[in-house]
Order: structure tokens, then sequence, then C-alpha cells
């Protein structure tokens, strides 16, 4: 019956084409949630337990926008998810700018307590999500136009929402990459992370400066959380589930290197969807975990270690 | 709350033995040490990654004991709540079990949702001869002295949903759940009766506990193309889940999934529009139609809002609170021992029906239903059995 | 009242074995008892992280695997004799048929201590002196071993037949027959806590005042010069490691004892970040405080939690806040600041 196996070669291929394109939406879901720390912990050194719930503080203003878009303008829910991603941004920007003012800065010279006592700050994060929103999850509405798939042959399906995220990771990190090497401002930030006391000599306003990157990567930890209301479930503990993959992404390429961040969100993609296919979920988690443990083991510094030795 | 103003009542009567003086003051101080409250425990995660579905049963509970108090109380006194949070930690479930039942004192103890959390508090209730109603739905295999056990057990929806999944056209199964006991016991009973019925099982996966990327396994289950989806996929996962099978083409119109864990409360999380069409297989669902139930629902809105829903596990906790007043005035005692032995038999009319405890294996015998959930997040009963005697050990 | 570092020091142990072998069991009923007895199993691993952290510049985040190795360990020789001769009735359910081969020295007890004290040695040490040789070090350590506990994690949990799974190891009673559930029982294994603790503490003290001790500050403020210096600082780093690891076992172990249970959770990260904390609120730099440290943030979260069910985090994490801010060094220094200790 060769009309069968046509079929089925036709199906086969589907599969894989979408097996392909899962790694890529992966791969951008684990990018967009690492820029942000990659910014934060790979140019300013700052462990921030807290970045999490930074996160979910971005899916938590999506939350409120479309509840205020679907009571008083209905009409324009089409567009509210654009309104959500910049106002997640402003809203975890001016939050992460006063907590580097008034908070983080306090620590600079000790890094190992910024990771306890913003950890202690998660904490409290947490509660306070669950105080003013409920400890169930809110269901963030998915706009008209990003359901459903995009179907180029009968056998494949790509999310529309999933290719919205592709595009949008793209876009933002083509944007930190132009503000941090095509911009003033991102060469004062460099500097300002390379040698503090030159830079400060120069005539640099170095805290001003460390205020706007820890804001910046804020506000970047507060779009993905609003991007991932699409894909994932928004509770007080969203943030828990995002830190540690987050951390092991930075750590895994390479800190103080965004191509490294790419390069390891990208590895670390692509192995999870075909190890998932191939074998079960926890196995899979395992063999990653575990390639991780072994890459930092041969190079200690990540896949792109920059090569000036400290 | 209720614990300042028990302080300021015995302050109160306190100053009023003080002027004993006045007459009549003694009559009355005498009166009100008679009606002395009697505690009871509501344990459950208010905090940590569980409290996503357990919060929402302590407000249940203290609907229960609220109007049991309005209506007098329990053996003419009024019922005290003393709340606990399990943190998400079994560690501190059985601390606090040691807590409520040690330094508490409490009459008995509603509460877990886990079955990790509830077999971390066994040992404690045996130790301190304590009570335990446990609300949820579980995967049976257990039957402890010290536990009543409310909800149903997995062969009463498993074996249940199964048998109608396959009376519909279709019988492939791909069998969907959370890495943890519950989905891998409710599968080890669905693959038999699968069998038994004729049908086959095309697929068996399980995602980590709080997973949340999908997509590998949605492939795989569109190579198998089951007819049926039966899932078990538990917690912050079931949001991902259905988002994911939705966005990939695979909606309630498409594809028919049947979950034996996704109540209206998860629903409410998951977003309506995901879960349209869908089907899941509870013993109480909010749309049942009964003089019982709209008082019930009516309340819980009346209490915490127009906006709340109402999903099995909370009706379990509350009609659990109720078995245990019940079981209290048979046997005319607080004393655990004699409430356990009058609970055999006990029967309540419950939101969802009867509800009675089995002579003599501390589970309840009720009817399951099979809901598909609608546009507005409330599910259409398609199925209603009659009622199914529980059978915590079932021969495989 | 003025007191040089030593005395200070002298005084600060005293104080602790007083507080452990008198205050406490006199003051305390049953319930508060035991809870302390809970709170110790945590301040081996603080006095481990102490040594390691304090005062050698390791951030281990992975202390969970030693703690939930030693509390496997003991939990699975209470099994074994809960459910002889049957198989644990979690593999049961699992269609188990067999005791699967690594359970089997797990029934005699003798086998299961020397594993406790024993097995962590070659573990830690070679996975550590392999890291430290390639100078893996700050916070590539922290999250090698924050990726191993999760490791472990997923690994515990997806193999529920042979681990118990996500419920992990319960209803055990007995240890050799002897009731370890009643109160007569905690109390009696609350003493030979405190006794090793007491050990413990006193061997980490000899340790930070013999050379070793210097050596490993140096390490810690500047490992380049003393690696200069000769010294094979990967080997140094290494062995203090192990310390801490076997004190992380041991506390595991003592944890399934007067907790009556262990589960995946005390492998995994969360549990590993709290341990440090545990060790930052007592005092990073004191082996006295670490124990202090976890005695009482494990204190205010039964307290608070039992008084403040829905609002307790807020406390919890308050405290961790201030206490950093304020206090960098830990309720250890506020204590030498208050008796007047010259550092």
């Amino acid at each position: 019956m060769p009309t069968t196996s046509i079929k089925e070669a036709i199906v086969t291929f589907g599969i894989l084409v979408m097996q392909l394109f899962n790694g890529l939406s992966l791969f951008t879901i684990l990018l967009l949630m690492a820029l942000g720390l990659a910014i934060v912990f790979g140019l300013m050194g700052v462990i921030n337990m807290a970045h999490g719930e930074i996160m979910a503080m971005g899916a938590y203003t999506t939350y409120l926008t479309a509840s205020f878009f679907e009571r008083h303008l209905p009409g324009l829910m089409d567009v509210y998810l654009f309104v959500a991603i910049l106002l997640a941004f402003c809203v975890t920007f001016a939050f992460g700018y006063l907590l580097e003012r008034g908070f983080i800065r306090w620590f600079y010279h000790r890094p190992l307590d910024t990771l306890l006592a913003t950890w202690g700050l998660s904490l409290i994060l947490q509660q306070t999500y669950r105080s003013v929103f409920g400890a169930q999850e809110v269901s963030v509405p998915l706009t008209a136009w990003l359901s459903g798939a995009w179907e180029p042959t009968e056998s494949i399906q790509l999310p529309l929402n999933r290719i919205f995220i592709v595009a949008l990771t793209i876009l933002v990190t083509l944007g930190v990459w132009y503000i941090l090497h095509k911009t003033r401002w991102g060469l004062r930030a460099r500097a300002v992370t390379q040698n503090r006391a030159m830079s400060s000599a120069v005539g640099i306003d170095t805290n001003r400066v460390d205020a706007l990157i820890f804001a910046l990567g804020s506000g970047l930890a507060g779009i993905a959380g609003s991007v991932f209301t699409m894909v994932g479930s928004t509770n007080p503990g969203t943030g828990q589930l995002y830190i540690v993959d987050s951390f092991i992404v930075v750590v895994f390429g390479g800190v103080a290197s965004l191509l490294g961040t790419a390069a390891s969100s990208f590895l670390i993609a692509q192995m999870q969807t075909t190890l998932e296919y191939l074998m079960s979920g926890s196995m899979a988690k395992v063999a990653i975990l575990l390639l991780v443990i072994t890459v930092l083991y041969f190079r200690p510094n990540g896949l792109f270690a920059s090569k000036v030795r400290t | 709350m209720s614990k300042i103003s028990r302080r300021r009542f015995m302050q109160i009567s306190g100053s009023l033995v003080a002027a004993g003086a006045i007459p009549g003051a003694g009559l009355l101080t005498k009166s009100s040490f008679a009606a002395e409250p009697i505690k009871l425990g509501l344990l459950h995660s208010l905090t940590g990654t569980i409290a996503i579905a357990e919060a929402a049963l302590v407000e249940a509970e203290k609907m229960a004991i609220d109007e049991i108090n309005a209506a007098g109380g329990v053996l003419g006194r009024m019922i005290d709540p003393v709340v606990a949070d399990g943190a998400s930690d079994w560690p501190t479930f059985a601390e606090k079990t040691k807590q409520l039942l040690q330094r508490d004192k409490v009459a008995a103890i509603v509460g877990c949702y886990t079955s990790a959390s509830r077999k971390a508090v066994l040992p404690v209730l045996k130790q301190s001869k304590g009570l335990l109603y446990y609300p949820t739905y579980y995967e049976g295999q257990e039957e402890d002295k010290q536990v009543i056990y409310t909800s149903q057990e997995a062969t009463q929806s498993v074996i249940s949903a199964i048998e109608w999944m396959a009376k519909q056209q279709g019988k492939t199964f791909f069998l969907v759940g959370s890495d943890y006991i519950y989905p891998r016991t409710c599968n080890k009973i669905a693959k038999p009766t699968v069998a038994r019925l004729g049908g086959k099982v095309v697929g068996e996966e399980y995602a980590p506990l709080g997973h949340t990327e999908f997509s590998s396994i949605i492939n795989k289950i569109k190579a198998a193309k089951p007819d049926w989806i039966y899932s078990t996929v538990v917690g912050g996962s079931n949001v991902a889940f259905y988002k994911q099978l939705k966005a990939a083409g695979l909606d309630g119109g498409k594809q028919k999934l049947l979950s034996t864990v996704v109540s209206e409360n998860e629903i409410d999380g998951i977003g309506k529009e995901n879960a349209v069409g869908y089907y899941a297989c509870m013993g109480y669902f909010q749309s049942i139609k009964s003089p019982e139930n709209e008082k019930f629902v009516k309340a819980i809105k009346a209490k915490y809002g127009q906006d709340r829903v109402v999903g099995d596990p909370m009706e379990c906790a509350y009609n659990s609170v109720y078995l245990w007043k019940m079981a209290v005035e048979k046997a005319k005692s607080f004393d655990v021992d004699k409430v356990v032995a009058a609970s055999s038999g006990i029967q309540f009319n419950a939101p969802e029906g009867k509800v009675a405890i089995h002579k003599t294996n501390h589970h309840v015998s009720k009817k399951i239903r099979i809901g598909r959930a609608r546009t507005d997040g409330q599910f259409d009963i398609v199925f209603e059995s009659g009622v199914i005697e529980p059978n915590p050990f079932p021969k495989l | 009242m003025n007191l040089s570092a030593k005395q200070g020091e002298k005084f600060a142990h005293a104080g602790l074995a007083l507080l452990l072998l008198g205050l406490l069991p006199l003051a305390l009923g049953p319930y508060w008892l035991n809870l302390v007895g809970k709170y110790l199993a945590f301040s081996f691993v603080a006095v481990g992280i102490v040594l390691a952290w304090g005062y050698c510049g390791i951030l281990s985040l992975g202390q969970g695997v030693f703690f939930g190795f030693g509390g496997y360990a003991m939990a699975m020789f209470l099994k074994l004799e809960a459910s002889a001769p049957e198989l644990p009735d979690f593999m049961v359910w699992s269609s188990v048929e067999q005791l699967p081969f690594w359970w089997e020295p797990y029934s005699s007890f003798g086998v299961t201590l020397a594993s406790i004290f024993l097995v962590p040695i070659p573990v830690a040490f070679i996975f550590a002196y392999a890291i430290f040789r390639k100078r893996v070090s700050g916070v590539y350590f922290a999250i090698v071993t924050i990726a191993l506990s999760m490791t472990l994690v997923v690994l515990n949990i997806g193999q529920q037949g042979e681990t118990g799974g996500a419920n992990g190891i319960t209803d055990f009673s007995t240890l050799l027959g002897f009731d370890i559930i009643d109160d007569a029982g905690k109390k009696a294994i609350y003493w030979v806590e405190v006794a090793l603790l007491l050990t413990a503490t006193t061997l980490a003290a000899l340790l930070l005042h013999s050379r070793f001790g210097k050596l490993l500050i140096a390490v810690r403020d500047r490992e380049d010069r003393v690696r200069f210096s000769g010294f094979d600082t990967a080997m140094i780093k290494a062995f203090i490691f192990t310390v801490s690891a076997v004190l992380s076992s041991v506390g595991g172990a003592m944890f399934a004892l007067q907790a009556g249970l262990v589960t995946p959770s005390l492998i995994g990260a969360v549990t590993s970040v709290e341990l440090v904390i545990y060790a930052a609120v007592g005092g990073r730099l004191s082996v006295v405080g670490a124990v202090v440290g976890a005695l009482l943030v494990g204190f205010t979260k039964s307290y608070l939690s039992e008084h403040y069910p829905e609002t307790w985090l807020f406390f919890l994490g308050g405290m961790f806040i201030f206490v950093v801010w304020v206090l960098p060094n830990g309720l250890a220094d506020l204590f030498r600041k208050i008796l007047r200790v010259k550092t």
C-alpha cells in the first residue's frame, strides 16, 4: 500500500519540522528568560535571586492590563498585548531602578550577600503577589489573532503565539545588542562594568549607569514574564520556576557574553526538545543538567568565556 | 481573628468571675464555659507551590464551620478553626500536625492535598491519636485507621472515566501525567481497564512536576493520533499543557481529552478559552442542579465574591466538616475512637448528592460525573454514574 | 566585659553546651524539644558551611545533596526495619518485586552508620578535587552544585519504585526495635544528636585554630599567593568541602530520625539555599553562631507560621534582609559587640 507509506512519511516529516520549530521556540523562550539575567548578573555580577519574581511582576502587569481592557476597552483587546508588554517593561524597569538605588547598591562589595538579601526579597514579593492576587493562578486571556496555529501544510501546525515569541525575542535581543554596543550610553555601561575606577575618573556617573543597567535587566525580565503568560501559568510562585534555569543558561554560556547566553540557550533548547522526544521528560532533564556540569568542568568559565583571566 | 475574639471572650468571662459579687454573673460564666469552643484544625499549604490548589480548600472549610456555628455548633459547642500552613513541604506538614494535635489539642483535622503530605502526616496521627479528614481525590492504596477519605479514590473515577470514554467512538488512548504517584497509579488502573474494553494504549508520557514545556509531548501525541488523551497532569503544568495543546491546534473541538484532576478551580487559571470542549471526571461540578448545590454555590459567592468558582476538592473539603460533625453527634463525643466508630455508614446530603462513609474502609461511596467544559468555564454534565462503592485496593 | 577573641570563643562554646544540655531540655516540653532536634539537624550543615564558606570561601548550594544522602541512608534502614519481611509499601505499589540491589546493604545498621559517615568522603573529595583543580570557583561552583542537586532531585522523583518518588520515604517508627516516635525515644535521639553536634563544633574549632585553619583563611583571601607558596590549594579546598559534606550527611541522618520522614525536597536547591542562610544569620565566621542561627531561623519559621499562617513569609524575608544588611557577619557579630570581644 504505497499511499499509506507516503502518508506516513508526510506525517513523520511534519513531526520533524514541528520538532525543529519547537527547538527554535524553546531557544527563544530560554533566551528571553536569560537575557535580563545576563545583563544583571553577567555584566554587573549581581546575583539577584528575586529576578524570577520580577518576571512574575511582568506577568501580573499583563494580567492587570488584560483585565482593564476586558472591562473598559473590549474593542481594543486585539492590541492589549502590545500595551501590556510595554507596561510590563516600564513597571519592572522602574522597580529595578528603585531596587538598585535603595537596596542592591549597598551590597556591591559583597556579592554573595546579595544572594541572601535578594532571596529574602523574593520571599516578600511572592507573599505580596499571594496577598494581592490570591494564591490561585490567574488566567491571562490570549489575543484572538495569536491563538491557533499556522498550517503551511496539512500535517504541520506551528503555534502562532510561539512564532510571535520568536519574532519578539529576536527584536529584543537586537535591541539590547544595539543599546550596549552602538549607543554612547552602552559604551559607558560597558566601561563601568569593565573598569569602574577608570570610568569614574573620566567623568562617568557610575552610580547612574549602575542603576540604569540594573533597571534594563529588570525591564527585560518584565518583558519575558509578560510574554510567558501565553505559554505558562501565572501564579505567585511562577518566578521560582524560571530562576534556576535562567542562571544555568547564563553560566553555561559564560558570564559577560551576550553571544554566550544566546549560544547556550540554543544548545540547551535543542537538546531538551530532542531528548524529550526520545526519552521521558525526567531523564531528558537529568541528561541536560549532567551536560551542563560536564561542560562547566571542562570549560570552568562557560562556553564563551572572555579570555581575560581574573 | 477568631483567636483575638476568643481571648477577649475569655477576658470578659474572666472579669465576670472576678466580679462574682454581681448576682447572676456566676451562672452566666458557668454556662459560657460549658460552651467553650471545640477546635478543628485546618491544615493546608497557604504558601509554596501547592498553595495554588490548596488555599481555596480552607475557604470552603471555614464556610462550613460558619454555617454549623450559626446553626448552634456541634453538641452545643462552637467550632473554632485553627489554621496551619503546611507550606508545600512534607516535613512541615508533619510538624504542623504535631502542633495541632499536641499543643492546640484539636478534636480533628481537615487537611492535606497531595498524597505526599498525607503520607507525612500518618505517623503523627498514629502517635497522637489524631483524626484526619482528607478531602482530595487520590490514588487509593491506603486505608488508615486515623483517616477518613472524603473524595473519590482512583478506581472510582478512573474506571468510570475509561469505561465512559470507551463507549464513545474510538478506543485508542494516550496517557499523559505528571511524574509522581497519582498519575502513575491512575494509569496503572487505566491500562488493564482499557485492555478489558478492547481498547489500546498508544502512548504513555510523564512530565516532571512543574514542567511548562509540553511541545515535545504534544508532537508525540500528534504522531500517535489517539482518539482520547487521558490526562493526569497537575498544578501549574496543567496551564501550560492546555495552552500549548490549543496553540498546537489540538483544542477541545478537534481532540478529545479527559482529565481526572482539572476542576472548575483549575480552569480559572488555565483560562476558559483554553479548556473549552475538554472533559473532566469528578464527583462534583458547580453546574449540578439541586437545591443543596444551589444553596452551597450561592453561599460561597456571597462570602468570597461573585467571581469565585467552586471545584470538586472545595466541595469535598466542605463535606468533610459536615461528615465530622455528624459523626461527632452520632457518637455524642469528640473522642477520636468513638468518632471513627460512629463514622461508619454516615450519610450526608452534600451539594453533589448523597455521600456515605463506607462501613469498613473509611472511604466514601458517591456518584461520579463527567463534564465537558463550556465557554464560561463551567461544565455540561454529560454522564452521571450510579453510586460507586469505594475500593482502595483494587485487584487488577 | 572585655574579652579576648579566644576567651570569647570559649565562652560561646560553653554557652552552647549549657543551652543544649541544660536549658533547652529543662525548659521545653516534648513538642518544642522535638522541633529543636529538627533544627539542630540543619545546624550540622550550617557548621560545615561556616568551615567551607566562611573560612575557605567555597559557597556550595548543593549541601542538600549530602544532607539528603544521610537522610535517605538512615530512612532506608528504618523503612526496611519497619516493613520487614515484606518489601517497603511504595515498592509494592510500583510493582517492584525485588529489593533493588543498592538497598541491600541498608538492612544492616552497622553498614548504614558506616555509609552515612564514609560514603560522602570519596564522593565529595573526588568531585571537589576535580572541580577545584580546574579552578572552578565562586559563582560557577555554586551553579555546578545547584545543578547537581537539581539533577538528583529529578532522578529521585522519577524512580519512584525504588526511591519513594515525590512522597519520599515515610512511616517508620522503630530503630533496632526501639521506639523513636514517642517522647522518650525522641529525647534519647536528642541526647545523641547534641553529643554529636558538640563533638562536631569542638573539632571544627580545633581545626580552625590549627595551622591548617590559618591556611584556609589564606586560601580564602589570596588563593594565588598560597598556590605560589607551593601548596596544593585544590587539595585544601577539597578537604574542607569533604568535611562539610560529612557533617551534612550526619545532619541528614539526624533529620530522618527527628522528623520521621525524608523527601526529595531535602536534596533540592531551596533547602540548600536555606541552609546557607541559616549559617549567614548565625554568623559565617562563627561555628557556634551557625548552630544558633539554625536554631533561631527554625524557631522563627515555626513560630511565625503558627501565628501568622497567611503572612509569615513577609517577616521571614524581612529578617533575612535585615540580618544581611545590618549584621553582615550575623548574630555572632552582634554578640561579639555586646560582649566587647576583641576581634
